[in-house]
Protein backbone atom coordinates (compact mmCIF):
# COMPACT_ATOMS: atom_id res chain seq x y z
CA UNK A 1 0.00 0.00 0.00
CA UNK A 2 2.04 2.90 -1.21
CA UNK A 3 1.32 6.55 -0.70
CA UNK A 4 -0.62 7.54 -3.75
CA UNK A 5 -2.44 10.83 -3.64
CA UNK A 6 -4.84 11.17 -6.55
CA UNK A 7 -5.88 14.60 -7.83
CA UNK A 8 -9.27 15.83 -6.67
CA UNK A 9 -10.27 16.19 -10.33
CA UNK A 10 -9.90 12.41 -10.65
CA UNK A 11 -12.39 11.85 -7.82
CA UNK A 12 -14.85 14.35 -9.32
CA UNK A 13 -14.69 12.46 -12.63
CA UNK A 14 -15.58 9.16 -10.92
CA UNK A 15 -18.39 10.95 -9.04
CA UNK A 16 -19.89 12.35 -12.26
CA UNK A 17 -19.68 8.90 -13.87
CA UNK A 18 -21.49 7.33 -10.90
CA UNK A 19 -24.25 9.96 -10.96
CA UNK A 20 -24.61 9.58 -14.74
CA UNK A 21 -24.95 5.80 -14.49
CA UNK A 22 -27.58 6.22 -11.75
CA UNK A 23 -29.70 8.43 -14.02
CA UNK A 24 -29.25 6.03 -16.95
CA UNK A 25 -30.26 2.94 -14.96
CA UNK A 26 -33.32 4.69 -13.50
CA UNK A 27 -34.40 5.86 -16.99
CA UNK A 28 -33.82 2.47 -18.64
CA UNK A 29 -36.02 0.77 -16.03
CA UNK A 30 -39.10 2.38 -17.64
CA UNK A 31 -38.39 0.75 -21.01
CA UNK A 32 -39.66 -2.76 -21.61
CA UNK A 33 -36.60 -4.77 -22.63
CA UNK A 34 -37.99 -8.15 -21.59
CA UNK A 35 -35.38 -10.23 -19.79
CA UNK A 36 -32.75 -7.57 -20.53
CA UNK A 37 -34.17 -5.19 -17.91
CA UNK A 38 -32.58 -7.31 -15.17
CA UNK A 39 -29.34 -7.77 -17.09
CA UNK A 40 -28.90 -4.07 -17.92
CA UNK A 41 -29.71 -3.02 -14.32
CA UNK A 42 -27.24 -5.50 -12.82
CA UNK A 43 -24.48 -4.70 -15.35
CA UNK A 44 -24.79 -0.97 -14.59
CA UNK A 45 -24.79 -1.71 -10.83
CA UNK A 46 -21.64 -3.82 -11.24
CA UNK A 47 -19.89 -1.08 -13.23
CA UNK A 48 -20.76 1.41 -10.47
CA UNK A 49 -19.54 -1.00 -7.77
CA UNK A 50 -16.28 -1.52 -9.69
CA UNK A 51 -15.73 2.25 -9.97
CA UNK A 52 -16.18 2.59 -6.20
CA UNK A 53 -13.98 -0.42 -5.33
CA UNK A 54 -11.15 0.32 -7.76
CA UNK A 55 -10.89 4.09 -7.40
CA UNK A 56 -12.64 5.29 -4.22
CA UNK A 57 -11.38 2.32 -2.19
CA UNK A 58 -7.94 2.51 -3.87
CA UNK A 59 -7.82 -1.16 -4.82
CA UNK A 60 -6.47 -0.34 -8.29
CA UNK A 61 -3.46 1.73 -7.31
CA UNK A 62 -2.63 1.13 -3.69
CA UNK A 63 -3.44 -2.31 -2.40
CA UNK A 64 -1.54 -5.42 -1.52
CA UNK A 65 -1.82 -8.61 -3.54
CA UNK A 66 -3.16 -10.31 -0.41
CA UNK A 67 -5.98 -7.75 -0.19
CA UNK A 68 -6.90 -8.43 -3.80
CA UNK A 69 -7.03 -12.18 -3.10
CA UNK A 70 -9.40 -11.54 -0.18
CA UNK A 71 -11.70 -9.45 -2.39
CA UNK A 72 -11.77 -11.96 -5.23
CA UNK A 73 -12.40 -14.83 -2.77
CA UNK A 74 -15.25 -12.93 -1.12
CA UNK A 75 -16.93 -12.39 -4.50
CA UNK A 76 -16.35 -16.06 -5.36
CA UNK A 77 -18.03 -17.23 -2.09
CA UNK A 78 -20.98 -14.98 -2.84
CA UNK A 79 -21.16 -16.44 -6.34
CA UNK A 80 -21.16 -19.98 -4.88
CA UNK A 81 -23.98 -19.06 -2.48
CA UNK A 82 -26.16 -17.53 -5.20
CA UNK A 83 -25.37 -19.93 -8.06
CA UNK A 84 -25.71 -23.19 -6.13
CA UNK A 85 -28.90 -22.03 -4.38
CA UNK A 86 -30.49 -21.01 -7.68
CA UNK A 87 -29.25 -24.24 -9.33
CA UNK A 88 -31.47 -26.04 -6.81
CA UNK A 89 -34.57 -23.83 -6.79
CA UNK A 90 -34.60 -23.10 -10.51
CA UNK A 91 -34.55 -26.80 -11.48
CA UNK A 92 -37.07 -28.21 -8.95
CA UNK A 93 -39.90 -28.13 -11.47
CA UNK A 94 -37.91 -30.12 -14.03
CA UNK A 95 -38.93 -33.75 -14.21
CA UNK B 1 15.22 4.47 13.32
CA UNK B 2 17.87 2.93 15.51
CA UNK B 3 20.21 0.33 14.06
CA UNK B 4 19.58 -2.08 16.92
CA UNK B 5 16.50 -4.28 16.52
CA UNK B 6 15.94 -4.37 20.29
CA UNK B 7 16.30 -0.68 20.90
CA UNK B 8 13.45 0.81 22.91
CA UNK B 9 12.02 3.68 20.98
CA UNK B 10 9.29 6.19 21.30
CA UNK B 11 6.30 4.97 19.33
CA UNK B 12 3.46 7.05 17.99
CA UNK B 13 0.21 5.48 16.76
CA UNK B 14 1.75 5.33 13.27
CA UNK B 15 4.16 2.57 14.37
CA UNK B 16 3.24 0.20 17.19
CA UNK B 17 6.10 -1.85 18.58
CA UNK B 18 4.99 -5.20 17.08
CA UNK B 19 5.27 -3.97 13.49
CA UNK B 20 8.47 -3.74 11.44
CA UNK B 21 7.55 -0.46 9.82
CA UNK B 22 4.62 1.87 9.25
CA UNK B 23 3.84 0.37 5.87
CA UNK B 24 3.50 -3.13 7.35
CA UNK B 25 1.17 -1.74 10.02
CA UNK B 26 -1.01 -0.04 7.41
CA UNK B 27 -1.15 -3.16 5.25
CA UNK B 28 -2.18 -5.25 8.28
CA UNK B 29 -5.00 -2.83 9.10
CA UNK B 30 -6.15 -2.79 5.48
CA UNK B 31 -6.12 -6.59 5.20
CA UNK B 32 -8.09 -6.93 8.44
CA UNK B 33 -10.67 -4.41 7.22
CA UNK B 34 -11.09 -6.23 3.90
CA UNK B 35 -11.53 -9.56 5.73
CA UNK B 36 -14.28 -7.93 7.78
CA UNK B 37 -15.89 -6.61 4.59
CA UNK B 38 -15.73 -10.16 3.14
CA UNK B 39 -17.84 -11.36 6.08
CA UNK B 40 -20.21 -8.45 5.48
CA UNK B 41 -20.60 -9.52 1.84
CA UNK B 42 -21.77 -12.94 3.05
CA UNK B 43 -24.00 -11.32 5.70
CA UNK B 44 -25.87 -9.28 3.08
CA UNK B 45 -25.41 -12.11 0.55
CA UNK B 46 -27.79 -14.35 2.49
CA UNK B 47 -30.54 -11.75 2.15
CA UNK B 48 -29.83 -11.18 -1.54
CA UNK B 49 -30.03 -14.95 -2.01
CA UNK B 50 -33.41 -15.11 -0.20
CA UNK B 51 -34.63 -12.23 -2.37
CA UNK B 52 -33.60 -14.02 -5.59
CA UNK B 53 -35.29 -17.28 -4.59
CA UNK B 54 -38.58 -15.69 -3.51
CA UNK B 55 -38.64 -13.42 -6.55
CA UNK B 56 -38.27 -16.55 -8.68
CA UNK B 57 -41.18 -18.24 -6.85
CA UNK B 58 -43.56 -15.29 -6.39
CA UNK B 59 -42.73 -13.18 -9.43
CA UNK B 60 -46.12 -11.40 -9.70
CA UNK B 61 -46.14 -10.30 -6.07
CA UNK B 62 -42.53 -9.13 -6.25
CA UNK B 63 -43.20 -7.13 -9.43
CA UNK B 64 -46.29 -5.45 -7.92
CA UNK B 65 -44.49 -4.71 -4.64
CA UNK B 66 -41.46 -3.31 -6.44
CA UNK B 67 -43.63 -0.99 -8.52
CA UNK B 68 -45.27 0.35 -5.35
CA UNK B 69 -41.91 1.77 -4.17
CA UNK B 70 -41.13 5.43 -4.87
CA UNK B 71 -38.53 5.41 -7.66
CA UNK B 72 -37.89 9.19 -7.37
CA UNK B 73 -36.97 8.97 -3.69
CA UNK B 74 -34.93 5.82 -4.40
CA UNK B 75 -32.95 7.54 -7.17
CA UNK B 76 -32.39 10.68 -5.08
CA UNK B 77 -31.15 8.53 -2.21
CA UNK B 78 -28.73 6.74 -4.53
CA UNK B 79 -27.35 10.12 -5.60
CA UNK B 80 -27.07 11.22 -1.95
CA UNK B 81 -25.01 8.12 -1.12
CA UNK B 82 -22.76 8.63 -4.15
CA UNK B 83 -22.14 12.23 -3.01
CA UNK B 84 -21.26 10.93 0.47
CA UNK B 85 -18.77 8.49 -1.09
CA UNK B 86 -17.17 11.44 -2.91
CA UNK B 87 -16.76 13.42 0.33
CA UNK B 88 -15.24 10.32 1.97
CA UNK B 89 -12.74 9.83 -0.89
CA UNK B 90 -11.83 13.54 -0.81
CA UNK B 91 -11.58 13.30 2.99
CA UNK B 92 -9.02 10.49 2.82
CA UNK B 93 -7.12 12.62 0.29
CA UNK B 94 -7.21 15.62 2.66
CA UNK B 95 -5.83 13.37 5.42
CA UNK B 96 -3.05 12.15 3.12
CA UNK B 97 -2.05 15.76 2.50
CA UNK B 98 -2.40 16.80 6.13
CA UNK B 99 -5.17 19.35 5.54
CA UNK B 100 -6.82 19.17 8.94
CA UNK B 101 -9.66 21.68 8.48
CA UNK B 102 -10.61 20.33 5.06
CA UNK B 103 -10.67 16.80 6.50
CA UNK B 104 -13.01 17.84 9.33
CA UNK B 105 -15.33 19.65 6.89
CA UNK B 106 -15.46 16.64 4.54
CA UNK B 107 -16.11 14.19 7.38
CA UNK B 108 -18.94 16.39 8.69
CA UNK B 109 -20.38 16.70 5.16
CA UNK B 110 -20.39 12.89 4.96
CA UNK B 111 -22.43 12.79 8.18
CA UNK B 112 -24.87 15.34 6.71
CA UNK B 113 -25.32 13.15 3.59
CA UNK B 114 -25.75 10.11 5.88
CA UNK B 115 -28.57 11.84 7.78
CA UNK B 116 -30.13 12.97 4.48
CA UNK B 117 -30.19 9.37 3.27
CA UNK B 118 -31.73 8.12 6.55
CA UNK B 119 -34.31 10.94 6.47
CA UNK B 120 -35.44 10.12 2.92
CA UNK B 121 -35.51 6.42 3.83
CA UNK B 122 -37.68 7.30 6.83
CA UNK B 123 -40.13 9.16 4.56
CA UNK B 124 -40.35 6.09 2.32
CA UNK B 125 -40.95 3.80 5.30
CA UNK B 126 -43.64 6.17 6.61
CA UNK B 127 -45.40 6.07 3.23
CA UNK B 128 -45.39 2.27 3.43
CA UNK B 129 -46.87 2.52 6.94
CA UNK B 130 -49.68 4.74 5.65
CA UNK B 131 -50.36 2.31 2.78
CA UNK B 132 -50.56 -0.63 5.26
CA UNK B 133 -47.65 -2.29 3.44
CA UNK B 134 -45.71 -3.09 6.62
CA UNK B 135 -45.93 -6.87 7.31
CA UNK B 136 -48.03 -7.64 10.36
CA UNK B 137 -51.68 -7.62 11.53
CA UNK B 138 -52.59 -4.41 9.64
CA UNK B 139 -50.97 -5.56 6.39
CA UNK B 140 -53.26 -4.94 3.44
CA UNK B 141 -52.57 -5.07 -0.31
CA UNK B 142 -56.08 -4.52 -1.69
CA UNK B 143 -54.70 -1.38 -3.38
CA UNK B 144 -52.16 -3.45 -5.35
CA UNK B 145 -54.74 -6.13 -6.21
CA UNK B 146 -57.01 -3.38 -7.58
CA UNK B 147 -54.15 -1.67 -9.44
CA UNK B 148 -53.06 -4.86 -11.23
CA UNK B 149 -56.25 -6.83 -12.02
CA UNK B 150 -54.49 -8.74 -14.83
CA UNK B 151 -52.18 -10.62 -12.45
CA UNK B 152 -52.95 -12.82 -9.46
CA UNK B 153 -51.59 -11.40 -6.21
CA UNK B 154 -51.54 -13.57 -3.09
CA UNK B 155 -51.37 -11.28 0.01
CA UNK B 156 -49.26 -13.86 1.88
CA UNK B 157 -46.65 -13.83 -0.87
CA UNK B 158 -46.82 -10.05 -1.12
CA UNK B 159 -46.03 -9.95 2.59
CA UNK B 160 -42.82 -11.89 1.90
CA UNK B 161 -41.74 -9.18 -0.57
CA UNK B 162 -42.29 -6.44 1.97
CA UNK B 163 -40.64 -8.47 4.76
CA UNK B 164 -37.53 -8.73 2.61
CA UNK B 165 -37.78 -5.06 1.62
CA UNK B 166 -37.83 -3.94 5.24
CA UNK B 167 -35.20 -6.45 6.36
CA UNK B 168 -32.76 -5.46 3.60
CA UNK B 169 -33.26 -1.68 3.73
CA UNK B 170 -33.40 -1.88 7.54
CA UNK B 171 -30.12 -3.75 7.80
CA UNK B 172 -28.59 -1.29 5.35
CA UNK B 173 -29.92 1.66 7.37
CA UNK B 174 -28.44 0.12 10.54
CA UNK B 175 -25.07 0.07 8.79
CA UNK B 176 -25.57 3.73 7.85
CA UNK B 177 -26.31 4.64 11.48
CA UNK B 178 -23.14 2.81 12.62
CA UNK B 179 -21.23 4.66 9.88
CA UNK B 180 -22.56 8.05 11.00
CA UNK B 181 -21.50 7.34 14.61
CA UNK B 182 -18.07 6.20 13.39
CA UNK B 183 -17.65 9.37 11.33
CA UNK B 184 -18.67 11.51 14.31
CA UNK B 185 -15.72 10.02 16.23
CA UNK B 186 -13.42 10.45 13.21
CA UNK B 187 -14.46 14.11 12.90
CA UNK B 188 -13.74 14.73 16.59
CA UNK B 189 -10.27 13.16 16.46
CA UNK B 190 -9.49 14.84 13.15
CA UNK B 191 -10.41 18.18 14.69
CA UNK B 192 -8.10 17.34 17.62
CA UNK B 193 -5.31 16.84 15.09
CA UNK B 194 -4.73 13.13 15.67
CA UNK B 195 -4.47 12.31 11.95
CA UNK B 196 -1.38 13.28 9.99
CA UNK B 197 0.02 12.31 6.57
CA UNK B 198 2.05 9.67 8.49
CA UNK B 199 -0.96 8.25 10.31
CA UNK B 200 -4.49 8.43 8.94
CA UNK B 201 -5.36 4.70 8.98
CA UNK B 202 -8.64 5.16 10.94
CA UNK B 203 -9.89 7.66 8.33
CA UNK B 204 -8.96 5.25 5.55
CA UNK B 205 -10.60 2.23 7.25
CA UNK B 206 -13.75 4.22 8.08
CA UNK B 207 -13.78 5.22 4.42
CA UNK B 208 -13.59 1.59 3.27
CA UNK B 209 -16.60 0.79 5.49
CA UNK B 210 -18.59 3.73 4.15
CA UNK B 211 -17.85 2.85 0.51
CA UNK B 212 -18.88 -0.76 1.20
CA UNK B 213 -22.26 0.36 2.57
CA UNK B 214 -22.62 2.51 -0.56
CA UNK B 215 -21.98 -0.55 -2.76
CA UNK B 216 -24.65 -2.57 -0.92
CA UNK B 217 -27.14 0.18 -1.81
CA UNK B 218 -25.88 0.26 -5.42
CA UNK B 219 -27.21 -3.34 -5.67
CA UNK B 220 -30.31 -2.89 -3.48
CA UNK B 221 -31.51 0.01 -5.64
CA UNK B 222 -31.92 -1.90 -8.95
CA UNK B 223 -33.14 -5.11 -7.28
CA UNK B 224 -35.84 -3.43 -5.18
CA UNK B 225 -36.84 -0.44 -7.32
CA UNK B 226 -35.86 -0.98 -10.94
CA UNK B 227 -35.91 -4.46 -12.44
CA UNK B 228 -39.72 -4.86 -12.36
CA UNK B 229 -40.56 -1.23 -13.12
CA UNK B 230 -41.52 -1.64 -16.83
CA UNK B 231 -44.94 -2.99 -18.11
Amino acid sequence: MSEHVMSSKFYYTIWIALLGLTVVTAAVSFLDLGPFNVIVALVIATVKALLVVLFFMHVKYASEKLTKIVIVSAIFWLFLLLALSMADYATRLWS
Amino acid sequence: MSDSPIAVEQHGPELLHHFVDAEQQRDAASLGMWLFLATEIMFFGGMFCAYLIYRFWYYNEFAAGSRSLDITLGTVNTAVLICSSLTVALGVRAAQMGKRKLLVVLLLLTIVFGFAFLGIKGVEWYNKYEEHHIPGPSFNVDDLIKAYPQIHIDPQHEQIFFSLYFAMTGLHALHMIIGVVMFAFLSYYAWKGRYTPKYYTPVEMGGLYWHFVDIVWIYLFPLLYLIDRHH
